[in-house]
């Protein structure tokens, strides 16, 4: 059982995510990698700027990994997230899950990504052609 | 007592930089967020804002001393 956790400024190395988390008993592995889509709402996205308060995300993906590891029987969890500019088709997130069982790798990744989206201290800018937004400042 | 309150996202721009020192009477969360929301309006216009305390979010009634870190947390929207 082990959870590695981290944000960092250069590209993330998904294979490096995959195989960190290979393990021979293990059954499955369940990947999420997330990549900058080119359009939100219609409108041409030119790039992304992440910024992150480092010490809290971290230590909220940790808490999210350690309920995951509550609630699934897992063998391991590498989340990697991006901060800076990521151009369209750069991947600001990748978690890799693995268990012995596939339910538990699915839904557990699932999980992870869904949670990380609404409690770690991560922010995103969209930058288009006339302007820029934090994505979801706003009602 | 002043402390220096951490600011990310949207609420940098909204301060226009990413620490501002605040001169607290009452040292709670909600004592902060008023204070905060009188001085800078925009706050009240984003969709929401939770206050952490030492890399905690903090709830209203929580106390904040000398030397804890705060910081606003905007909507988050990583992934």
């Amino acid at each position: 059982m082990k959870a590695e956790i981290k944000i960092l400024d250069v590209a993330l190395d998904i294979s490096y995510c995959i195989e960190s988390v290979m393990s021979p008993e293990c059954g499955g592995i369940d990947v999420f990698i997330g990549t900058v889509r080119n359009k939100t709402k219609g409108k041409t996205v030119l790039r992304l700027e992440f910024e992150a308060y480092e010490k809290m995300a971290i230590s909220e993906m940790q808490k999210i990994a350690d309920h995951a590891f509550d609630r699934w029987p897992l063998h391991s969890v590498v989340v990697h997230h991006r901060t800076g500019v990521l151009n369209v088709g750069e991947v600001p997130v990748v978690i890799a899950v693995a268990a012995a069982h596939r339910d538990a790798a699915f839904e557990a990744c699932r999980y992870i990504i869904d949670t990380l989206k609404q409690t770690v201290p991560i922010w995103k800018k969209e930058i288009f052609e006339d302007g820029e937004v934090w994505v979801a400042a706003h009602p | 007592m002043t402390i220096e309150v951490l600011a990310f996202g949207i609420v940098k721009d909204i301060f226009g930089r990413s620490s501002m020192p605040v001169e607290l009477d009452e040292p709670s969360v909600a004592a902060l967020k008023k204070l905060l929301e009188q001085k800078y309006p925009r706050l009240k216009q984003i969709a929401s804002y939770m206050i952490a305390v030492n890399n905690e979010y903090a709830g209203a009634e929580q106390p904040i001393n000398m030397h804890d870190e705060v910081a606003i947390i905007p909507p988050v929207s990583g992934g």
